[in-house]
């Protein structure tokens, strides 16, 4: 691997029982690289995305984060997760506290920031979201878009060094998918690493590096968005392609 | 009615006993139903296994018998000495009796508080760096308190009525005195014993009340 790789996923394969969810899946991922990864349902998308972060486990190869291969469970597998942020589908927020606790709680006891420090931080955040004056309010008083962008703001107060997306416009409703996808490509525009797990095609037009295309736990092709959407090169990936963007 | 007036302030003294045995043992089935609650979701097997029998061996032993252990075992025979004063010492041998016994359902509720916490939470804690006991101490535990204070109420409730079994270790609460009284005022039996009664409403109804306003108040909106 060369410096410039910031995930490196070396022969990975997981299985469900008889159910094989990734199969000798090998990708890299740059600093700085926003990924796209799209494909059918079923494909193995997300459980690539939350294997990055050891929210799944794997039967067989290695993943590497900056160098350092997948602690197991313990203290230096969170000291790893502190640096991979991960946006979830459900936002998972969490309930029992405030937009501002949300965004405050993993900068205090994580990071040890200080409170003031942390705060300031999370104001500062929620205001480049467009959430800054809900910061008193609990999630379920919300919108979907709304809490999404407070879990976006969450995972940017770590200062993470790759952020994980796992189908983050999926349980939103179809009014609120774009002030999300606005704030993950003003993201991308600033250089955030991005792992994307998404069915937005236009988000993976607009702001993708490269497009990873997946189907039955395999990486079929990957290129870039131009060459991607303009010349599919595998059969899969052209009979995807026109289910999708004939309507 | 005549003896309970005439005898209200060693009724009130009885009742006073009855208040602060339920108040120490609440206490301490709290932090021990909480510990345990956290050793039954521990990554390591033999905590969790542990944990589940004592639980169930708590569980499933009628209290009388545990509070003899406590007196009996542990106080007579292992000569554990909790204070020099043996009134003190039976007061602290009736704790841990009740605290032993309670704990366990504190800890059957909690766990079924936890299991209404969504995966998400943990997995959104887990994610920012949050390890084991952080994320259970900041994130899903609190969670789980607020689904479960209804059942709390139910178990501290319940715990109030069984400090009366604190007799057989020689605590003088509520229903010991009500004994001694029966004993001496022996025509007036029914109005004892509707006057303990009473007491124990007067004790109890207020916290069923309070629990649930709690947990009305406290439930976590998702």
């Amino acid at each position: 691997m060369t410096q410039a790789d910031l995930i490196v996923l070396d022969q990975v394969n997981k299985r469900y029982g008889d159910h094989h969810v990734l199969r000798d899946v090998n990708l890299r991922v740059r600093r700085g690289e926003v990924v796209v990864i799209i494909g059918p349902s079923g494909a193995g998308k997300s459980t690539l995305c939350r294997a990055i972060n050891r929210l799944e486990t794997i039967d067989s190869g290695t993943i590497s984060v900056d160098g350092t291969p997948l602690p197991a469970e313990g203290r230096a597998l969170a000291r790893l997760r502190a640096e991979v942020g991960m946006v979830f589908q459900s936002f998972n927020l969490f309930a029992h506290k405030t937009v501002l606790d949300n965004v405050v709680l993993g900068q205090v006891h994580v990071l040890k920031r200080p409170k003031g420090a942390a705060v300031a931080k999370a104001r500062e955040l929620l205001d480049r979201v467009g959430i800054g004056a809900q910061a008193e309010k609990y999630p379920a008083q919300l919108s979907g878009g709304q809490q999404q962008r407070v879990a976006i703001a969450r995972a940017l107060a770590m200062e993470p060094k790759v952020i994980l997306f796992d189908e983050p416009t999926s349980a939103l409703d179809p009014e609120m998918v774009n002030e999300v996808l606005e704030v993950m490509t003003g993201l991308a525009r600033d250089g955030m690493t991005m792992v994307v797990v998404t069915h937005e095609m236009g988000f993976a037009r607009r702001a993708a590096d490269r497009v990873v295309f997946m189907a039955d736990g395999e990486i079929v092709e990957q290129d870039s968005p131009d060459g991607f959407f303009g010349a599919p090169s595998t059969e899969r990936a052209q009979s995807f392609l026109a289910k999708i963007l004939t309507h | 009615m005549e003896a309970l007036l005439f005898e209200r302030d060693t009724v009130l003294a009885a009742f006073w006993m009855t208040v602060r045995l339920t108040a120490v043992s609440a206490l301490g089935s709290l932090v021990l139903g909480t510990l345990l609650t956290a050793m039954r979701v521990a990554p390591l097997a033999s905590l969790r296994g542990a944990a589940g029998v004592y639980v169930s061996v708590a569980r499933n032993t009628p209290l009388t018998l545990v509070l003899l252990f406590t007196g009996l075992g542990v106080g007579a025979n292992l000569g554990v000495e909790l204070s020099d004063d043996i009134a003190t010492n039976n007061f602290w041998l009736a704790v841990i009796g009740l605290t032993a016994y309670t704990s366990a359902f504190v800890c059957e509720a909690l766990r079924s508080g936890l299991n209404t916490v969504p995966v998400g939470q943990a997995e959104a804690a887990r994610s920012l760096g949050l390890g084991f006991v952080k994320t259970l101490r900041l994130i899903t535990l609190p969670q789980a308190f607020r689904a479960v204070v209804a059942p709390l109420g139910s178990i501290l409730i319940a715990l109030t009525k069984n400090t009366t079994i604190a007799l057989v270790v020689g605590v003088s609460e509520a229903s010991v005195r009500m004994r001694e009284m029966i004993e001496t005022y022996g025509d007036q039996v029914i109005e004892i014993f509707l006057g303990f009664a009473a007491g124990f409403v007067l004790l109890c109804l207020p916290m069923g009340l309070v629990f649930g306003w709690l947990s009305r108040r406290m439930a976590v909106a998702r």
